[in-house]
């Protein structure tokens, strides 16, 4: 785990911030490119959540339901 | 039959309106614009799922278990006198689920070979965005109802983009208030094994969540989001129909803290690799005071068939610890304070791989008809190294 968050760490850091105006955001702008869980992993997500101990940071379900069967 | 004459009625009486509304938008101008319909959402999903370490049966059983959820989405939005965005998301949901072990919780009632039930959760959201300072602030109501659960929550948001909107801040807060109706498994019904709670009770469980987010734009190609979730939840916790089997052979009904303190950070990471490839990537790190550490790490490469369709192939990696009150059944001792044997809570770790197909076509529609704006189709296949295993197969489409 820690090799990948390193290999991770580094790949980011070899990545520049760079000021991207509007007309150059056609990659950035792509369906697949969303910061947000698609559409169709809602209910992955849901059950994610019933079946794991654990929660949030994902975009899901974080409350509302007991999820107890 | 019916459900189809009256959704396909449902849905013709929207795309009315929307065009009614933009006939008005037209007519009388800029400042009268009424509401529209920016995009109908219809989300639907089956789920199964089969393993030897049933709760209700202290840890050992089968978790045979069904579900069939549905989720319809309107999103509508109109411009104000000042250039100002309001939007209204309005959300139903419905789970149809059978669980062979709970039929354990109480085999004398249970003519079939399996329970049923059903959920309902209908929500809905408001957001005013505010074009010319670049902030949105957000507020929204939800319900979800079952048999023994009852929840309301609410939520409040705001979000602040930058001068250049490379970079966007958001912060969320929610509340779930919920009430639990108490089944205990019919052997301790008359003879309560603890104070938590009486047969047929209803006890609260609250719920706070903080959730934060960070997203950059890196540079053409690539981008990022750090997100923080906080959350705490009081009330009861245990799931009291639940059992747990001691060292002496002896049995009780779950029992837990009644309070929960949750940390998870992840960060989301998608990368524009050429024309044909895009890497969705994401981690996550969660810690709680039951002592639950997990490690979440996804990766979805999609690869555009098309310039309209793609095919993605998500892969997920999950490994907890196990809580601090879990143990196998005829483990745990008399003098344990707290107790459960849901595998849920114990140290797992597990797999999950999928294929996924989108296609979108914004001019001449999917199949021909021109409200269909996309549909999306996603296989997931999962298995935990305690012997359950999942398959989840999801439908989506956009209507606009």
């Amino acid at each position: 785990m820690k090799k990948i968050l390193f290999i991770f760490a580094l790949f980011v850091s070899l990545q520049s911030c760079e000021s991207v105006k509007e007309y150059q955001k056609s990659k950035i702008n792509d369906t697949e490119m969303a910061l947000t869980a698609k559409k169709t992993e809602k209910f992955e997500n849901t059950f994610q959540l019933y079946r794991e101990a654990s929660s949030g940071a994902n975009g899901g379900k974080t409350g509302g339901g007991c999820g107890c069967n | 039959m019916k459900k189809r004459i009256i959704t396909a009625a449902f849905l013709a009486f929207l795309f009315s309106q929307q065009s009614k509304a933009q006939t008005d938008t037209i007519n009388s101008g800029y400042k009268k614009q009424k509401l529209k319909i920016e995009e109908i959402n219809f989300v639907s999903s089956y789920y199964t799922q089969n393993g030897d370490n049933s709760a209700v049966t202290g840890g050992v059983g089968t978790e045979k278990l069904t579900d069939i959820a549905t989720n319809f989405e309107v999103l509508l939005s109109k411009k104000d006198s000042k250039n100002n965005i309001h939007s209204f998301d309005v959300n139903v949901g419905i789970d149809s689920y059978t669980s062979a072990s709970s039929d354990k919780i109480d085999p004398s009632t249970v003519s079939s070979a399996s329970y049923q039930d059903i959920r309902v959760y209908p929500s809905v959201n408001y957001n005013f965005e505010n074009v010319e300072k670049r902030y949105a602030l957000n507020a929204g109501l939800s319900f979800s109802a079952e048999f023994d659960y009852t929840s309301i929550g609410a939520n409040v948001g705001y979000t602040k983009t930058s001068k250049d909107k490379n970079r966007e801040f958001s912060v969320k807060g929610m509340a779930f208030f919920d009430t639990w109706k108490v089944i205990l498994p019919i052997e301790i019904r008359n003879n309560p094994t603890d104070n938590d709670a009486n047969h047929l009770d209803t006890k609260p469980r609250t719920s706070y969540n903080l959730g934060l987010t960070l997203s950059q734009v890196i540079n053409k190609n690539f981008q990022m989001a750090f997100l923080a979730d906080f959350g705490y939840q009081e009330g009861l916790l245990a799931t009291k129909f639940n059992r747990v089997y001691f060292d002496d052979l002896s049995v009780r009904s779950e029992k837990l803290p009644s309070t929960r303190f949750k940390i998870p950070l992840g960060v989301r990471a998608n990368y524009y690799l050429n024309d044909r490839i895009i890497l969705r990537t994401f981690y996550r790190y969660y810690y709680d005071n039951w002592n639950i550490n997990s490690h979440t790490v996804s990766i979805e490469p999609s690869i555009k068939l098309t310039p309209f369709s793609s095919l993605s192939l998500p892969y997920r990696y999950y490994m907890q610890s196990a809580a601090k009150y879990f143990d196998a059944i005829n483990q745990h001792q008399l003098t344990d304070e707290y107790y459960t044997s849901d595998y849920d809570l114990s140290k797992f770790s597990s797999n999950m791989i999928g294929l996924g197909y989108h296609l979108t076509d914004s001019d001449k529609g999917i199949f021909h008809i021109k409200r269909i704006h996309s549909l999306e189709m996603r296989y997931g296949y999962y298995t935990r190294n305690n012997g359950l295993s999942s398959h989840i197969i999801t439908l989506a489409l956009q209507f606009k």
